[in-house]
């Protein structure tokens, strides 16, 4: 029969060839020592992980009232060994036991609670010191009180292996962060607001068109653009494609990484079209005077408003 | 003689707060954990119940990666635009009390709020010029999200929403432009619809829906008012839900590089 510590380095080993990641394949073969271990200093005792083990089960949680819930395991003779075995939790409170009145287990109904059935004179289990005096070569493992609430597949269980990260709370860090930046534009808007009022010209009049006439700045680019090309190319062709370049950014991009350094390339095509884009704008807005004509803002005037 | 000490206003006070704070009405409107029945006290437990126990967590975790909150890393350009859309929906129902939109009705509308209206002038600038910063914020942000490549996988469909957002924020700058009818609206809006007629196919059909005639008119104001009050706000904050939902369950802010 394999020592623990055999087990311990098999189990490590399967789990490495399964592809499982090193934290998982530590714990699997962890799990399995202990198993072990339980199993050479006590072979009279089934795994308590597998089959019931009432004895093994220690009052872990004091007088708390989970700790009533000794909830006999519920395997089946016909589970398969890799069933997830949970330490007494709080849920556990709401699964008490009827081992007590000798009657076999089953899950939590209300009216099973009262507390006649909590076993409170069990005399806790030798198992610990018998452990510790029967294993003095092993590794010292800390007894843990494991206990089997449901048998649940493995397929069923979403591992997430996600790497740790290193995090901070967001409140105080991130909030305290967000109020400054909101106090900021809220102070600079202020500031602005009182200092530069928003135009109003004379009322509307559709007999006098004024020249020039600009779109609001954001479309100033395109009404650039319509100096140039035709207005189905400069009004719909332009921004369609552009808009519908946009929407397809992240599945014409295939390339993973975010690095700056690894994609070249879409950050140059961007900042093309970022700096093209502006470029016309400011064109658009300074120096264009009376009928859209090239002029310089600081011969001609400025002839824009927001 | 037992000295029964007169009790300060202070402490008074103080008593009655703790009764409040005890009442059923205060229990109700604060979950167990809140900070506001439980105190703060500066505790890693407290820090996560700030957030978990409050609206808060519908928009935050309670902790995130931490070269997230580097400002050299998002400029807080997406908190800037949505807090700059808060503060145009407040500013913008301001100017609705004062506001008609019909044709006779609007320009002394206009009038009346630079001259009569309590801050009046002081809102519509904000409303304006915050509007005019949240197209720039919306911009940069969307330039921020390209350069940190933030638009990869999995956060393919958030760029989409984003960039629904970058043009519903141009359409909500540009409805409200005709607003304050003078000849600057009026104009800038004419040029920029006309662009739109140039529309293969279904051209002169857009823009006779979105104008309501051939031409602007009372009918355009009226329109264009609801798209800019009702409309276009209702439809940007679906976007903007999902946009954050989105954030937090594509794994929070991207990165590091």
């Amino acid at each position: 029969m394999p020592t623990p510590d055999e087990v311990y380095e098999q189990i490590l080993k399967e789990e490495s060839d399964k592809g499982s990641s090193p934290a998982v394949a530590q714990g699997r073969a962890k799990a399995a020592r202990v198993r072990a271990q339980r199993g050479s200093t006590n072979p009279n005792k089934p795994d308590p992980s597998t089959a019931p083990a009432p004895d093994n089960v220690r009052e872990a949680l004091g007088g708390a009232p989970a700790a009533e819930a000794q909830t006999q395991p519920q395997a089946e003779a016909g589970e398969q060994p890799k069933a997830a075995a949970s330490e007494p939790s709080d849920r556990a409170a709401s699964e008490p036991s009827d081992r007590a009145a000798g009657e076999k287990p089953k899950v939590a109904a209300a009216t099973s609670r009262p507390a006649a059935s909590r076993p409170a004179a069990r005399p806790s289990s030798p198992a610990p010191t018998k452990k510790a005096v029967g294993n003095g070569a092993g590794p010292a493992v800390p007894e843990r009180v494991q206990r089997l609430l449901a048998v649940v597949k493995p397929e069923a269980i979403q591992k997430v292996e996600r790497q740790p990260m290193d995090r901070v709370n967001v409140w105080p860090h991130l909030m305290a962060a967000e109020f400054v930046s909101l106090l900021v534009v809220m102070a600079l808007l202020t500031f602005f607001s009182l200092g530069v009022d928003a135009p109003l010209r004379e009322l509307a009049n559709f007999n006098q068109t004024p020249n020039p006439s600009k779109a609001p700045w954001y479309f100033l680019g395109l009404q650039e653009l319509l100096r140039y090309f035709h207005p189905q190319v400069a009004g719909v062709t332009i921004p369609n494609v552009l808009i519908l370049t946009a929407f397809a950014a992240p599945f014409i991009d295939r390339n993973p990484s975010t690095r700056p350094d690894d994609r070249k390339l879409a950050i140059v095509l961007f900042t093309f079209f970022m700096l093209a884009f502006a470029g016309l704008s400011i064109i658009g807005m300074f120096f264009r005077g009376p009928g859209f004509n090239f002029v310089f803002p600081w011969e001609g005037g400025i002839f824009f408003e927001l | 003689m037992v000295k029964t000490a007169k009790r300060s206003p202070r402490e008074k006070l103080l008593e009655r707060l703790d009764q409040v704070q005890k009442g059923q009405v205060w229990r109700a409107m604060f979950r167990p954990g809140s900070i506001f029945r439980a105190g703060y006290a500066d505790s890693p437990r407290n820090r996560a119940y700030v957030v978990m126990n409050s609206l808060l967590y519908h928009l935050h975790p309670v902790k995130v990666k931490r070269h997230g909150i580097k400002l050299s890393y998002t400029l807080c350009l997406g908190g800037m635009s949505f807090f700059l859309f808060i503060l145009l929906t407040i500013t913008g129902i301001y100017l609705m009390f004062f506001y008609r939109p019909s044709v006779e009705a609007v320009y002394s509308d206009m009038i009346r709020l630079h001259t009569q209206v309590s801050f009046g002038l002081l809102v519509r600038n904000l409303h304006r010029w915050g509007a005019h910063l949240m197209v720039i914020t919306v911009f940069l942000h969307m330039a921020r999200v390209f350069y940190t490549g933030a638009y990869k996988p999995p956060r393919e469909f958030n760029w989409i929403v984003g960039i629904v957002l970058l043009l519903l924020t141009l359409l909500l700058a540009f409805t409200g432009y005709l607003l304050p009818w003078d000849q600057l609206a009026v104009w800038a809006v004419t040029v920029g619809t006309e662009m739109m007629k140039n529309s293969p196919v279904i051209g002169q059909q857009v823009q006779f829906a979105l104008l309501g005639g051939p031409v602007i008119g009372p009918e355009t104001l009226l329109r264009w008012y609801t798209l800019h009050v009702l409309f276009l706000p209702f439809i940007i904050v679906i976007f903007i839900s999902v946009h954050f939902w989105r954030v937090r369950k594509d794994g929070g802010i991207s990165g590091p590089l």
